[in-house]
């Protein structure tokens, strides 16, 4: 995560009651302390699909972790993420295979297209673009996955087709 | 215990098992660089991150160079730390970390004081091989007492065990990986937005500039130049005992008389001591003490000087606010005093006179803005300056403090006695209080008024004290993560103290986040903890109560200890905060 990035370190007022109650029953099945932090984390993100902060702090009081030991592991991983993500998650491989193959110039397109950075989120809230390392099919490089779905040997002029085909299902 | 044979430069020692190579080196004098080593005796605790890897040595027959600060010696072991890989391997390491470093060295507040800056000199570093990236983070100037400068950070972590382990405040944590990692609270949010106490120990033992105190010395250079303005300043107990080592003296060496001259020179208008302020908050702690204890008031009391200790209580312990002692802390009672009797004595307008306080802390810039004590139409301490920013300051005005030949503060509120004086170290405000509290309840003489068991270094003591009928449990903590100990114990109902002081930082305030660094040397705490009782034992009157100037203020102007004007004056109260 990059500076500029930290700065819309998300703070979020009305997360969805349930999703907490959600939590705190998968807490309840584990040690309950700083060693269940990153699968509390990991749950706490597939509930959300985020962690903006009310999360990384609720998390912390749950397991006595502090509110900078959480957040510094957040930041360690790419995994995790602290602002809301697209309804799609188009994943860019930029491992060494993938690079060689060219996988810049689609990572442009994807980026001029989506009118986003890396990291960054659609206006529509449908797509949010990242990179990511070694998917491990580098056979299939440059390598794109959006959700699970992996799409392999991806040109530039592919861009376009790939992301009119997830619009098209909204 | 086990001893193992070793060779270190070819020069055989005997050191037990477990032993550090870099403490084995020590004991035949053969010093390898450290960086992000710290050893913390008094808390037994070593930051041994071996992060910097500044300290590799070659270990004869390994395939890699080893960190002397971790790696344990074993049997046959054959260490080379002067052999050219190990001397080129520990300059590329300073490199490295310069690579990415500002080089605005001349400008830096830790220029010449900066350990990395040093091992640069030491390693003979003369060229910078590596031209990369630099990380550009901004400054975080958000509180009134700590800067924080990502860029300058090396990774050592020295703040982070602090913070964490010796203090248990836990708002510092790296933050992010790789090369844009840095040190900084939660979710990278300004420092006053934490919950940090403002101690200052990550300041303490930042071996470069990444954290530093705000520094104020403009500001008292504008005032001390305004002629509308009638300046006064006090300085605290623990300054007298450290300042002079800015100046070359010895670690320990007292310098109350140089430092009421050198202030003078500066050209304050009222030349004060905190020591006085000191003995004014025994007359009021002294006598909360006896009011809780003889009306079955809460009880056990927690002393309220240190404003690190204040802010930890509050945001970590919110639901006992009823227990530390309302008095308001030397240096707020101290402006307080200043701007209502000293003015109205001295015929001035209060609007008109600035209270510039010396003290040993970061902290305590931080507790001169707090909301309740600046509520009225003036702050009560304008402006707080650190012992390292006095030096500063006398070095910018050419002053030579070492030689200054010594003088008296001013009187009014200059006077102290030896009560005032241990406040700078950690017992010394319970034995103060004692000392007073003996006298008001047996309305005996106190002959003896040394409390040796209050005394120490130990970072949890407890001491019981015989005052007439009544035996006076006192406990005693310093570093916060001891004092949090002490607190879960009356949390949790395991407390039977009358009395308890606590101070945030090693040794009291001797050892503040505003004192001249020690890098890692707690033996100069030691000292300056010997030379404060040195003072106090050649101090006229050694009782608070005792003290001719505070009688008069009393007589003159508050009424009683503990009374109506002295509550209004004296006395505040705290607030609940949240833990983030």
């Amino acid at each position: 995560m990059k500076p500029e990035a930290q700065k819309e370190t998300i703070s979020v007022a009305n997360l969805p009651q349930e999703g907490f109650l959600e939590l705190d029953q998968y807490i309840e099945t584990t040690a309950k302390d700083e060693s269940v932090l990153i699968h509390v984390l990991h749950k706490a993100q597939s509930i959300f699909g985020y962690l903006p902060r009310e999360v990384q702090l609720y998390v912390g009081r749950k397991l006595n972790v502090s509110g900078a030991k959480v957040f510094g592991v957040v930041s360690f991983y790419s995994y995790f993420t602290t602002n809301p993500v697209g309804k799609h998650k188009i994943n860019v491989c930029t491992g060494t295979a993938c690079y060689v193959r060219g996988v810049e110039k689609v990572f442009d397109k994807f980026k001029e297209l989506l009118a986003v950075e890396n990291g960054g989120t659609t206006e529509d809230k449908i797509f949010t673009l990242k990179d990511v390392r070694c998917v491990g099919a580098c056979g299939l490089a440059p390598v794109v996955m959006v959700d699970d779905k992996v799409f392999g040997h991806v040109k530039p002029e592919d861009v376009e087709k790939i992301i009119q085909q997830y619009r098209e299902a909204e | 215990m086990d001893l193992v044979n070793i060779k270190i430069n070819d020069v055989p020692l005997q050191v037990p098992k477990g032993t550090t190579i870099l403490n084995a080196a020590k004991k035949i004098n053969v010093k390898i660089p450290t960086l992000c080593h710290l050893e913390l005796e008094c808390f037994g605790i070593v930051n041994k991150v071996s992060s910097c890897r500044v300290c590799m040595v070659e270990a004869l027959g390994r395939p890699t160079l080893v960190p002397a600060c971790s790696e344990e010696v074993y049997e046959g072991l054959e260490v080379k730390t002067d052999s050219l890989k190990a001397i080129n391997a520990r300059r590329m390491a300073v490199e490295l970390l310069l690579s990415n470093h500002p080089k605005d060295c001349l400008v830096c507040p830790k220029n010449l004081d900066c350990e990395l800056q040093a091992l640069a000199q030491e390693l003979g570093v003369r060229e910078i091989h590596f031209q990369g990236q630099m990380m550009h983070y901004e400054k975080d100037t958000s509180s009134y007492s700590i800067v924080k400068d990502a860029n300058k950070c090396v990774m050592c972590r020295r703040c982070e065990t602090m913070c964490n382990e010796v203090q248990t405040c836990n708002i510092l944590s790296a933050v992010n990986r790789g090369f844009d990692v840095f040190v900084g609270p939660a979710f990278n949010m300004p420092m006053a937005e934490s919950s940090c106490t403002f101690c200052g120990q990550c300041v303490a033992v930042c071996p470069t500039a990444a954290l530093t105190e705000m520094n104020y010395t403009r500001k008292v250079w504008r005032s001390l130049n305004d002629p509308k303005i009638h300046t006064v300043v006090q300085v605290a107990p623990a300054i007298r005992v450290a300042i002079g080592e800015e100046f070359g003296m010895e670690p320990g060496e007292v310098t109350t008389g140089q430092l009421a001259a050198a202030l003078r020179k500066l050209g304050f208008d009222g030349v004060f001591d905190t020591d006085f302020a000191a003995d004014l908050t025994i007359m009021e702690e002294a006598s909360e003490l006896v009011h809780r204890i003889q009306h079955n008031g809460t009880l056990p009391m927690l002393t309220s000087c240190c404003p690190a200790w204040v802010k930890f209580f509050e945001h970590q312990f919110p639901d006992m606010l009823d227990i530390p002692s309302t008095c308001k802390s030397p240096q707020i009672m101290f402006g307080t005093i200043a701007k209502t009797y000293y003015a109205e004595k001295k015929n001035l307008d209060p609007k008109n006179i600035q209270v510039i306080s010396v003290m040993p802390c970061v902290a305590k810039k931080a507790e001169a803005a707090r909301p309740e004590l600046t509520k009225d139409e003036h702050n009560n301490v304008d402006t707080v300056i650190t012992t390292r920013e006095l030096a500063a300051m006398l070095k910018e005005a050419g002053i030579d403090f070492a030689n200054l030949e010594p003088q008296s503060f001013d009187s009014m509120l200059g006077e102290s006695t030896g009560a005032g004086v241990i406040f700078g170290a950690t017992g010394g405000v319970i034995e103060a209080a004692t000392r007073t509290a003996y006298e008001w309840i047996t309305g005996e003489t106190l002959e003896n008024v040394d409390f040796h068991a209050l005394r120490g270094m130990d970072g949890l003591r407890e001491a019981d004290v015989q005052i007439g009928d009544i035996t006076l449990k006192i406990g005693i903590a310093h570093g916060l993560g001891n004092a949090r100990r002490l607190l879960e114990d009356i949390r949790d109902g395991k407390s039977q103290y009358h009395a308890i002081e606590i101070m945030a930082c090693p040794g009291g305030c001797i050892g503040g986040g505003g004192q001249p660094y020690h890098h890692g040397d707690m033996s100069i705490i030691e000292k300056r903890r010997q030379a404060i009782y040195k003072e106090d034992a050649g101090m006229a009157r050694r009782k608070s109560h005792e003290n001719k100037e505070i009688l008069a203020l009393y007589d003159e102007y508050l009424g009683k200890p503990y009374g109506e004007k002295a509550h209004e004056l004296l006395h505040t109260h705290y607030t609940p905060k949240d833990k983030i």
